[in-house]
């Protein structure tokens, strides 16, 4: 298989932070492929490397203390991480975008949001002030803001929390970017405004064909919006599949403990929730073999001393795991 | 038929809130003029019974925190009444209030801003004992051990700081300080969504161990519909200020009758692509209003998918439709 027959081939990268308290080993050796309009949710806890993997695609890791020690990023077939601070931002915004968690801080509160979305036009599209302008009423629209062609004047605050993640999108998707990675973006929003913003994405991805990298810490949203599912822990990606396998036939014992965890949805009151006993590692330091081990009631000597490899189980479905064959789901 | 007889008797009343409401005054200019409020809670009624657990759920701005904040007198009431165990707790003098708020406690979402940095978990979880003098050095020492290893914490850790800790561990710390003084209703405000998913698990499974051995009642404050359902006996959803249906929660998921509460059950994502692939859903439209000016009529009409005239001219009142079961909406009548 070669580099180009994807849009996105993520190829054992690799990303630490040289801290005064030592190494962060944040993300570490994780590969994955990327189609054209596809949707991978990338899941896992705080501190799991699922951000850090993102930034560094758009190289946007902070230098020093962090940096991308490895491996290679294709990005229709040409390697982000060779090429000049100068061709990176050609490609941060027009052609790879990325939205944030929190709306309020990535919009500059000083500046209108319409200004903040024309600069973006003007810059990657070469547009003048008043085509800018009117393609960014064209994408509030879009994005459903009402009153767009007033609100495009407003400041940040005048907009609610769900506008802003809107207009934070509306950024995001000006200059037609053919990957979208949205870092979890609904969750400062309220359920009611993130089935908003979840179904909003749905649509514009079928309207305008581009692919999206959803990461998340919630189950529920990947369920409904991804097609594919990176699971992540302590920086590597331990199970990956389908998004149906990996909810219908979970074979790593976090996901299986995570899918657990989760009260049960069904009509029925559920008994005791099944949860993972101890706490995520911190990434000071990496220590030899599987890094979920110690949580682990699967556990072997051999996982304390052999990193497992990711092994397909069935057609897509990896999992990193010595006893994936005994696992089962709770 | 005696089933349900016999769990009616059991049924004593510990919490009774009655017209409750809050507002927060909004002043303006170099007098400070009064020139509005932000009707933070508006005229909430409802029954907590000894040894269940109330969930209160809605979105932020909802009013669900300074509910619970009101109930326990961290914010004076603005009207209505707060009887615990027969007595009206907005009426209580300071010290009589002081009294009582051993009984009831509080724990808080942010598991790092409610633990104070500069002092041991020693001095954090022993400071109700100091507080209503009631153990000595050896005494306090011997309880806070005693706590630490009820909620699951190596009573050796007594000595270290919070910062010490990880998240799931200082909400642990924070149980252990609220059941110091053996209280018999503790608020639980968003215990959980500050912790990750697997940490949830462990936190809540211990709430219900807790309560259990120790008879606790619990208000459970969240956002998070799924872990109210699973923790709550019954759940009362909150939209701008007032409670907009209260019921037994398979009653509440089963059945609801709320527009507002179809539509927050609807938005929450089931994490099984199975059904979410065919499920569908109502989508509000626009955002939650303002409490400072909310709408003319139902609180809901401005977002109601099913609004009619009569919504934005009459509110609607919170009546009793089923054995147990409140709603407050126009189109909601009682069932015969």
């Amino acid at each position: 298989m070669t580099s180009t027959e994807h849009l996105l081939e993520v190829k054992h990268l690799s990303t630490r932070f040289y801290t005064e308290d030592g190494v962060v080993y944040a993300v570490n050796d994780i590969s994955y492929t990327l189609d054209e309009g596809d949707t991978l949710g990338v899941v896992g806890e705080s501190g799991c490397g699922k951000s850090v993997h993102a930034l560094s695609i758009m190289r946007l890791i902070p230098t020093p203390p962090g940096k991308i020690v490895g491996g290679e990023i294709y990005f229709r077939g040409r390697d982000l991480l060779k090429l000049s601070d100068e061709g990176m931002r050609k490609v941060r915004g027009a052609e790879i975008a990325m939205i944030f968690q929190d709306p309020m801080t990535s919009l500059n509160p000083v500046k209108t949001v319409g200004f903040q979305i024309m600069e973006a036009l003007m810059l990657h599209e070469g547009m003048d002030k008043a085509r800018a302008r009117a393609r960014t009423i064209e994408l509030l629209n879009l994005v459903g803001i009402p009153e767009a062609a007033q609100r495009v004047d407003d400041y940040p605050h005048q907009f609610s929390g769900g506008m802003r993640q809107r207009a934070m999108i509306a950024m995001g998707l000006s200059c037609n970017p053919s990957l979208l990675i949205a870092d979890e973006p609904t969750t400062a929003l309220d359920v009611t405004i993130q089935a908003q913003i979840v179904d909003l994405v749905k649509r514009l991805q079928e309207k305008l064909g581009m692919a999206v990298i959803w990461i998340t810490h919630d189950l529920g949203v990947v369920a409904r919006l991804a097609r594919r599912v990176n699971v992540m822990y302590a920086g590597r990606i331990i199970e990956s599949g389908p998004v149906k396998e990996i909810y219908g036939n979970p074979h790593h014992p976090y996901t299986v403990g995570l899918l657990g965890s989760l009260p049960s949805h069904g009509t029925r009151a559920a008994a005791r929730l099944f949860s993972i006993p101890g706490e995520p590692p911190d990434l000071i330091g990496l220590l030899p073999g599987c890094a979920f081990a110690p949580r682990c009631h699967y556990q072997v000597p051999r996982c304390l001393q052999e990193t497992p490899p990711l092994e397909e189980i069935s057609p897509g479905h990896v999992v990193a795991c010595w006893e994936k064959d005994k696992v089962r789901r709770v | 038929m005696a089933e349900a007889l016999r769990t009616e008797a059991k049924k004593e009343v510990l919490l009774r809130v009655e017209g409750l409401k809050k507002y927060f005054p909004i002043k303006r200019g170099l007098l400070q003029r009064h020139v509005g409020d932000v009707k933070a809670v508006d005229d909430v009624s409802f029954n907590v019974y000894r040894g269940e657990t109330l969930g209160l759920v809605g979105e932020s701005g909802c009013g669900k925190t300074t509910t619970g904040r009101t109930i326990i007198r961290i914010y004076e009431p603005t009207a209505g009444q707060v009887i615990f165990k027969g007595q009206d707790l907005a009426k209580l003098r300071p010290n009589e209030m002081r009294e009582m708020r051993r009984s009831m406690q509080m724990i808080f979402q942010d598991p790092y801003a409610s633990l104070n940095p500069r002092m041991s978990v020693l001095n954090i979880v022993g400071e109700p004992l100091e507080v209503y003098h009631l153990a000595n050095k050896e005494e306090r020492r011997e309880r806070v051990a005693t706590l630490l290893q009820l909620v699951g914490l190596n009573p050796d850790f007594m000595t270290r700081y919070p910062h010490e800790f990880s998240g799931g561990q200082r909400q642990r710390i924070g149980l252990a300080r609220s059941l110091a003084l053996n209280p018999e209703l503790i608020i639980c405000d968003e215990p959980i969504s500050a912790l990750d998913v697997s940490i949830q698990a462990q936190v809540v499974n211990l709430l219900e161990d807790l309560q259990e051995e120790l008879g606790l009642t619990y208000i459970f404050i969240a956002h998070d519909l799924s872990m109210v359902r699973h923790i709550s006996d019954r759940v009362a959803v909150m939209y701008l200020g007032k409670i907009v249906e209260l019921t037994d929660r398979d009653s509440l998921y089963a059945n609801p009758l709320h527009p507002y509460t179809q539509a927050l059950l609807s938005a929450i994502p089931v994490p099984d692509p199975v059904i979410e692939e065919t499920r569908q859903r109502i989508i509000l439209e626009g955002d939650l209003p303002s409490p400072a000016h909310p709408p003319k009529g139902c609180n809901f009409s401005t977002r109601c998918p099913q609004v009619r005239d009569i919504c934005e001219q009459e509110e609607p009142a919170f009546i009793e439709v089923a054995p147990g079961h409140y709603c407050a909406c126009h189109f909601v009548k009682p069932m015969a």
